[in-house]
């Protein structure tokens, strides 16, 4: 089921992709007096971009048979260590940020359910708002104004100080971890509200259930029925949307990668896409695919186990 | 705007040059977008063109003042019928891996610029050679089948090491990530996306430069760069007319920065399609230049940083005629101009029409400038005025060049030129330019211009080329084929700790090597780089 799936989604992506206008060899070179149309020519027959459409997807399918995919045209390196190069930063931003919307949100979610219109719920629900409302780029600007200028605690941008006084291991992690202070803290903070809101409404949902009426009534305490009975129960569809967010670890934010000049997935997918850079794009979309459709068994897999009324057969 | 004067006088420490110059210290300066490929040929993007000028040297280039000079070569004879230039090279000139440097070296560039299989862009200049010779390890010939002045210029073209890429594939070989020139600078170290590390070479042939080491830093937002420079994370940056003016006259900034400003060597304009009737009339577009409020757009959209352009020179070129018809902001002119070509408000409804037809027009430019958007809502507040209704279409800039400038399919245009320091005019005016792709899109033909192109790229002789430059100034101003906009500043500000620095037509790097930091000032004195 999933190789014609990807097959698809490539044969998708490859056409879309070549039906922006504008092609790898004339972003730098066109509107430069010194580059003549014939040298323009020559660059389009060196990249392979002259021969017909179908011929480059087959070229391209072929190479990756062998998981070769390619040279990017910008420069010349090999698309998968381009890859390699941006992807670390940007799972360990993800992976922070997507670990502390979690620990945030569901408890948020959980307890103002629990006290639904109190003064928590109230303060938590404008709270998440804003995170959600706010620009990133309006927020991140403000935070480094804040603490890289006028307070001085932490750097502005980039992942690494250019010069430590002592490059022990215990500084440069440290170094490392003040960097991420901020990109962390504004990418998730955007993120609380969706998360949040669905617990809170999952345990609504669940706290109206016949069997937690039944917990009640057989007298249990309101503290087990809550975060045991019902809980469990409203967790279960939160579990599916870890399972959905794996492929958006690899997936950086253009936004917050440009503004902390961090050197991740998303700067690097913009800049080939508005480079053209034809390789590049198909190999961050390819993994980008496989990763979607693997996130989505998982969270069917860990969803039948999970739930007993789901099996496959 | 008197301010800004005052301000570059006051309060500032001296530029202290009773210190000697001494070595040390790095300077960080950035960019918005990585190198990509560093061997010059192939360095298409600014990046990794700053990068590869660091490291390389051409045979010849540009002094201060803007007149070639030798950089490789130690002088060069050209011919008496200008087809033959024979260079004679500097002796003694090592390589970064210390091998000396000869004239195999350049035909090796040579023969590398004109293979069809390297992805240069750059290699018109060098398919007018019609042969290349070494007479002896010094001495170097190229022969042209007819005589083209640009070609000594096109000699600056970074020369590469023969003895190091002989058997390379230049568009793939590491030495585009790991180059080794004869430059200022030698290549130390690359990390991807974040910054480039070159250090500097103690055998450079004019001296050591005195600043160990120059960082590059990627940071793709601009407000992002600002904030560094502010909190000195960077030594040098351009700064936008809005941080020039109002940002940066804080006691903390003229303390630890110094700015500097000097017209940049590129304008803006709005360009016409001259293959549409309503453009067809001279009058009518001078009409339109009298119309529009060009010293008040530099008030807005530059705040007073840029200059009112004349035509397709720049005012630092040799080439700048100052005496060429200008066009003072003049509405009721710009009406009689327009009354006279047949345009008139016959039906009282305040457009000007002919033969029942309003005018009427689309302006295009492209998104993300915001500089061009604003002198397009300027230009069409501007021509309301005398009676004609400007459209203006923001696009993407492929969409802009494939779908309406390739096809043709504009009325008037705003884009600016970045101009290469010869004034040789032949891709954007010349009337051969018009296929698509081409830079003559405007469809500009005129023969007396192109004649005198022609016969400017075929004089060497400096005075007469200036004479035929003149004259080409002077045809362009009168003919108005667009209606050049104006002449935006360039505005770096760096680092005071910073000395040496002297402004110049060219700008203020051509000496960098000569910059200093006095040696209680510098900063980075931390042997290594964190790794």
């Amino acid at each position: 089921m999933m190789i014609p799936m990807v097959l698809g989604i490539t044969i998708i992506t490859f056409v879309v992709i070549h039906l922006a206008p504008g092609s790898p060899t004339d972003i730098e070179t066109q509107m430069n007096p010194k580059v003549s149309a014939q040298a323009r020519e020559k660059l389009k027959r060196i990249y392979g971009l002259d021969k017909p459409l179908h011929r480059q997807y087959l070229d391209w399918l072929r190479r990756l048979a062998i998981l070769d995919f390619g040279d990017s045209f910008v420069d010349g390196r090999a698309v998968i260590k381009k890859i390699g190069d941006s992807l670390p930063i940007t799972v360990v931003i993800n992976s922070l940020s997507l670990l502390i919307i979690f620990l945030v949100a569901v408890p948020i979610g959980v307890l103002s359910a629990a006290r639904q219109y109190s003064l928590f719920d109230k303060f938590t629900t404008v709270f998440v708002f804003i995170g959600f409302s706010v620009p990133t780029f309006w927020l991140a600007l403000l935070l480094m104004i804040l603490f890289g200028i006028r307070l001085n605690w932490l750097p502005i941008s980039g992942i690494k100080s250019l010069y430590l006084a002592d490059p022990a291991f215990w500084n440069r992690a440290l170094d490392y971890a003040r960097h991420l202070v901020l990109p962390v803290f504004v990418s998730s903070f955007g993120g609380l509200a969706g998360l949040s809101r669905y617990t809170r409404s999952n345990m609504l949902e669940v706290i109206r259930q016949d069997y937690i009426r039944t917990a009640r009534a057989k007298g249990l305490s309101e503290r087990a029925v809550i975060y045991k009975h019902a809980l469990r129960n409203a967790l279960m569809p939160v579990i599916t949307i870890l399972g959905l967010s794996v492929p958006g670890l690899i997936g950086g934010s253009v936004i917050f990668e440009t503004i902390f000049s961090i050197p991740g997935m998303g700067q690097l997918f913009y800049g080939s896409v508005m480079a053209r850079d034809y390789p590049v794009i198909m190999g961050i979309l390819f993994i980008g695919a496989i990763l979607t459709l693997f996130g989505n068994f998982l969270a069917d897999i860990s969803y039948a186990i999970v739930d007993p009324r789901i099996s496959y057969r | 705007m008197g301010c800004s004067r005052k301000s570059e006088e006051k309060g500032i420490p001296p530029s202290a040059t009773e210190d000697a110059p001494v070595n040390g210290d790095r300077i960080i300066v950035c960019s918005i977008g990585d190198a990509k490929r560093l061997l010059p040929m192939l360095a298409s993007d600014s990046a990794s063109a700053e990068i590869a000028g660091l490291v390389h040297n051409g045979l010849v280039k540009y002094d201060k003042d803007i007149k070639v000079v030798g950089d490789l070569a130690e002088s060069w004879e050209i011919s008496e019928d200008g087809l033959v230039i024979t260079f004679y090279l500097r002796r003694g000139v090592k390589w970064h891996d210390g091998e000396p440097f000869t004239s195999h070296d350049c035909l090796f560039t040579y023969q590398k610029m004109i293979d069809s299989n390297i992805a240069t862009p750059y290699s018109q200049d060098f398919l007018r050679v019609k042969d290349a010779h070494v007479l002896d390890d010094y001495t170097f010939q190229v022969r042209y089948d007819e005589p083209f002045a640009p070609a000594l210029v096109s000699w600056g073209m970074g020369i590469i090491p023969r003895h190091l890429m002989e058997k390379e594939d230049l568009n793939t070989t590491d030495y585009n990530r790991n180059p080794v020139g004869t430059g200022p600078y030698r290549f130390k170290e690359w990390v991807t996306g974040q910054r480039i590390v070159l250090e500097a070479f103690d055998d450079y042939f004019e001296g050591r430069p005195h600043i160990d080491q120059f960082i590059y830093r990627v940071i793709p937002d601009t407000a992002t760069m600002f904030l560094e420079l502010k909190a000195e994370g960077i030594d040098y940056m351009n700064l936008n007319p809005v941080q020039y003016e109002r940002q940066t006259e804080t006691p903390f900034f003229k303390e630890r920065f110094q700015k500097f400003r000097y017209p940049a060597f590129g304008y803006t304009y709005m360009g016409y399609n001259l293959n549409d009737p309503k453009f067809f009339d001279r009058r009518v577009r001078q009409a339109l230049t009298y119309a529009i409020d060009r010293e008040g757009m530099i008030r807005g959209v530059l705040l007073g940083l840029g200059q009112v352009c004349t035509g397709p020179f720049p005012p630092e070129s040799w080439a700048y005629n100052p005496d060429v018809m200008k066009y003072p902001y003049d509405p009721e002119k710009a009406k009689d101009l327009l009354a006279d070509a047949g345009w008139k408000d016959a039906d009282g409804d305040g457009i000007l029409d002919k033969d029942g037809a309003s005018f009427a027009f689309t302006l295009l430019t492209n998104q993300g400038n915001e500089q061009r958007e604003k002198c397009a809502q300027i230009i069409q507040q501007n021509l309301k005025e005398i009676g004609i209704v400007v459209k203006i279409n923001i696009l993407e800039w492929q969409a802009l060049l494939h779908n309406f400038i390739d096809q043709r399919k504009f009325e008037a245009i705003i884009l600016g030129w970045g101009l290469s320091r010869d004034p040789d005019l032949y891709d954007i005016w010349h009337s051969s330019k018009t296929a698509p792709q081409e830079f003559n899109f405007v469809s500009y033909k005129n023969f007396e211009v192109d004649r005198l192109i022609v016969e400017g790229i075929r004089t060497f002789d400096i005075e007469e080329r200036k004479r035929i430059y003149y004259k080409l100034h002077e045809i362009l101003a009168e003919d108005q084929p667009y209606t050049f906009l104006y002449v935006a500043d360039a505005l770096p500000v760096v680092h005071r700790r910073f000395r040496g620095i002297k402004k110049a037509p060219i700008g203020i790097w051509y000496d960098f090597i000569k910059w200093y930091v006095p040696e209680h000032e510098q900063r980075y004195t931390t042997p290594t780089l964190s790794p």
